[in-house]
C-alpha cells in the first residue's frame, strides 16, 4: 500500500535483515537502566493480575474472600483443582467446545482456501463487489445478526442443538479468511501454476500440488483464526444454545460458575487456568506467524 | 467428570452436521458442474465453483438474516406480536432516535459514550504499543522474555479475562481495592457507580488491547532499515527529530490499517462493556450491548433490528471513509 510512496531507497536495501535494526544506536547505560526499569513495571502491570487467577485458585474453600494480598497463600491447596475436573461437568464443556470448534475451524479453512483461490486468480464478474462485501461483513456488529439468527434458528429447530452453531461457526470467520489467504495468495506467482499446466496438471491439481503447499503457514494462521473465534466465542453459543446442561461449551459453563447469586471464586479460577494455559501456549507458539500473517496484507497491499 | 453417553451423543451431533455439510457441498457442486460446464460451457465455470459453498453459506448467515433484518425493522415484532407483526414502515428509525432505547438511556448519549470509549482506548492502545515497541526495539538483555510477558493478555481468553478483571475489581475483596486501601485511599465501588464502572470497563479493554497494537508496531519498527537512523545522526538530528521524521512516516502503514480494524473492534466490543457491567448501570452500555438488551432482555426485536442498521451505517461510513482516505481498497480490489 504505502510502501510505494516512500523514497525509493527504502525497496532497493535488501541487503541481509539483521534482527534488532536498531542496534545502531547503543544506549548509555543509565539510559539502558531506564528503559529497564520502565519494561520492568509494565511487565508487572500485565502479568499480575494473570498470576491472581492463579492465586485465588490455590486458596482453600473456605477462605475464597481473603483480604490476602500474597501470591502463593500460606495454605496453598489443589482442591478448587479436584473439584473442576472430578466433581463438575468442566472436561464435558471442554469436550464439547474442541469438538465443535476443531472441526468448525477445518470446514471454515477449506472453505476460505478454495474461495480465496478463486478470487486470487480468475476476474470473474462480480469480484470487486464480492470483496467489498466481504469486507463489509467485518462492519457488522456481531449482536446485529443475532436477533434475526435467532428467529431463523428457532424456526428451523436448530435452537439447544449444537448443529445450527456447527453450521455457523463454519462460515463466521470466512471472509476474514479470504481476504487474508488471497494476500498471500497474490504474493505467490502465477507462473509456478502455468508451469505445472504445461506439464499436464489440471488447474484443480496446480492449485492443489503448487499452491497450496506454498501457502501452508497462512493456512496455519487462517486455522489458528478460525479456531480462537469459535473457541472464545460466546454470544453465539449463548443465544444458540440456551441452557441445556449437556450441551454448555465453556464459556457458558465458565460463565455459570460465576453467577450473579453465587461465586465459586476458587473454582472458577481453577477452571480459567486449565482452559487458559493450553490456549496461551498454542498462542505465543504461533505468535510470530499471527503476525506476519495480519500485517503482510497491509505492508504488500 | 465426564462419561461415555455424554461425550458420544456431541460427537454424534457434531459428526452428523459436518456430514450434512459435505452431502450439501457435493449436491451443490454436481448441480453446478452440470449447468455451467456440461450445459453452458462457461468461461469462468471453475472459480464460481469454488466460491459456491462459501458463498451459499455467507447467504444463509449473514445475506439472509441482514434481509429479514431489515424487514423486521419495518415492523412493531416484539415478544407480544412475535407472530404476527404488522408493518410500521420507518417508525421504528424515527423512534431509536426519539424514544429511550433501554429504561431511560437514548441513543445520542449511548452514540457520544461509545466514541467516548473508542477514543480513550485506541488512544491508551496506542500511545501505550508504541512506547513498548520503542522500548523493545533495541538490542538488549531478556528482550525474549519481555516481549513474552507483555503478550500474555492478548493470549488470554477475552471471556476469561474479562470475567476475572469482574472479580478483580470487586468492593472488598478485589486486588485494586485492597491495594487503594493499602495505601491509604478509601475503596471504590467499581461495580456499582456510573462513572468508575466505566472507568474500569476502560482498564480492562486497555490492559487487553495494548499487546496487539505493540506487536504490530514492534514489527513495524523493526522493518525500518537503520541507515535512516546513522544518516540523520550525522545530520545532528536529535532524538525526536528522528522519531518525528523517520519513525513516524515509516511506520504509518502499519499503523494506519491497525488502527482502522482497533476501532472497529473496540467500537462493536461485547464482552467488556456486558461482563464488566454486570449491574446493569445504563450508563456503563455502549452501542452494541445496548443492542444486545434491547433485542435479548426487553424483547423489542423490530426497535432492535432498526437501531442495528443505525450503528451498522455508522461503522460502515466510518471505515469506507478511512479506506478512501488511507488508499488501502485501491491495491487490493
Amino acid at each position: 500500500m504505502a510502501a510505494l510512496n516512500q523514497p525509493t531507497k527504502v525497496e532497493k536495501t535488501p541487503k541481509k535483515k539483521t534482527i534488532f535494526q536498531g542496534s545502531a544506536r547503543e544506549d548509555s547505560p543509565f539510559k539502558r537502566f531506564w528503559i529497564h526499569v520502565g519494561l520492568i513495571i509494565a511487565c508487572i502491570f500485565t502479568v499480575y493480575p494473570i498470576l491472581r487467577i492463579l492465586s485465588v485458585a490455590l486458596r482453600p474453600g473456605d477462605r475464597l474472600l481473603s483480604t490476602n494480598l500474597a501470591l502463593i497463600p500460606p495454605d496453598a491447596t489443589l482442591e478448587a483443582f479436584r473439584i473442576v475436573l472430578f466433581d463438575k461437568p468442566f472436561l464435558q464443556w471442554i469436550w464439547n467446545s474442541l469438538a465443535i470448534t476443531m472441526s468448525t475451524a477445518l470446514i471454515g479453512v477449506i472453505l476460505a482456501a478454495t474461495s480465496a483461490y478463486a478470487f486470487s486468480r480468475w476476474k470473474f464478474p462480480g469480484r470487486s463487489l464480492g470483496l467489498i462485501f466481504l469486507l463489509g461483513t467485518q462492519m457488522i456488529p456481531a449482536a446485529m445478526l443475532m436477533i434475526p439468527i435467532y428467529i431463523l434458528a428457532i424456526k428451523l429447530g436448530l435452537v439447544g442443538t449444537f448443529r445450527g452453531l456447527v453450521i455457523a461457526y463454519c462460515v463466521t470467520s470466512v471472509p476474514f479468511s479470504i481476504w487474508i489467504l488471497k494476500g498471500y495468495y497474490d504474493t505467490i506467482p502465477i507462473d509456478l501454476e502455468e508451469a505445472a499446466r504445461i506439464d499436464g496438471c489440471s488447474q484443480l491439481q496446480a492449485f492443489w500440488r503448487i499452491l497450496l503447499p506454498l501457502s501452508t503457514p497462512s493456512l496455519a494462521i487462517v486455522f489458528l483464526f478460525n479456531f480462537t473465534f469459535a473457541w472464545n466465542d460466546y454470544l453465539l453459543a449463548r443465544v444458540m444454545l440456551g441452557s441445556q446442561e449437556q450441551l454448555l461449551v465453556w464459556p457458558l459453563g465458565l460463565q455459570r460458575m460465576v453467577g450473579q447469586f453465587q461465586t465459586q471464586w476458587g473454582q472458577f479460577s481453577a477452571a480459567s487456568i486449565l482452559v487458559a494455559i493450553p490456549v496461551m501456549a498454542l498462542f505465543l507458539y504461533s505468535a510470530k506467524w499471527l503476525i506476519s500473517g495480519l500485517t503482510l496484507g497491509s505492508v504488500k497491499g | 467428570m465426564i462419561d461415555g453417553p455424554t461425550v458420544l451423543k456431541s460427537l454424534q451431533e457434531v459428526g452428523m452436521t459436518v456430514l450434512v455439510i459435505f452431502i450439501g457441498t457435493a449436491i451443490l457442486e454436481t448441480i453446478l458442474y452440470l449447468i455451467l460446464v456440461r450445459a453452458l460451457h462457461y468461461r469462468f465455470a471453475l472459480p464460481f465453483m469454488l466460491i459456491a459453498p462459501a458463498v451459499l453459506g455467507l447467504v444463509a448467515l449473514v445475506v439472509i438474516p441482514l434481509a429479514w433484518e431489515l424487514w423486521i425493522s419495518m415492523t412493531n415484532m416484539s415478544l407480544k406480536h412475535f407472530k404476527v407483526p404488522e408493518f410500521i414502515g420507518l417508525t421504528n428509525y424515527v423512534k431509536v432516535f426519539t424514544q429511550p432505547v433501554l429504561k431511560s438511556v437514548t441513543f445520542l448519549p449511548l452514540f457520544l459514550r461509545t466514541i467516548l470509549w473508542t477514543f480513550v482506548n485506541i488512544s491508551f492502545h496506542v500511545l501505550g504499543g508504541l512506547g513498548l515497541a520503542l522500548l523493545l526495539n533495541r538490542k538488549m538483555r531478556g528482550r525474549a522474555i519481555y516481549r513474552t510477558l507483555l503478550v500474555l493478555p492478548w493470549a488470554v481468553p477475552q471471556v476469561i479475562a474479562v470475567l476475572a478483571w469482574r472479580n478483580e475489581f470487586h468492593y472488598e475483596f478485589g486486588f485494586i481495592n485492597l491495594m487503594l486501601r493499602d495505601l491509604g485511599i478509601a475503596p471504590i465501588a467499581w461495580l456499582t457507580t456510573p462513572v468508575p464502572n466505566f472507568i474500569a470497563m476502560c482498564i480492562t479493554n486497555i490492559w487487553l488491547g495494548i499487546p496487539f497494537m505493540m506487536i504490530i508496531l514492534l514489527g513495524g519498527l523493526q522493518s525500518i532499515n537503520d541507515e535512516y537512523y546513522e544518516a540523520a545522526q550525522m545530520d545532528g538530528a536529535n532524538a525526536w527529530q528522528q522519531f518525528k521524521s523517520i519513525t513516524m512516516p515509516l511506520i504509518a502503514p502499519v499503523m494506519t490499517p491497525a488502527i482502522i480494524l482497533g476501532t472497529v473492534w473496540t467500537f462493536n466490543n461485547f464482552n467488556i462493556p456486558f461482563f464488566i457491567n454486570q449491574n446493569e448501570i445504563e450508563s456503563s452500555d455502549i452501542l452494541v450491548t445496548a443492542l444486545f438488551r434491547a433485542s435479548f432482555q426487553y424483547n423489542r426485536y423490530g426497535f432492535s433490528a432498526a437501531f442495528a442498521f443505525v450503528i451498522f451505517i455508522l461503522l460502515l461510513v466510518y471505515t469506507i471513509f478511512y479506506l478512501k482516505r488511507s488508499g488501502t481498497l485501491k491495491g487490493a480490489v
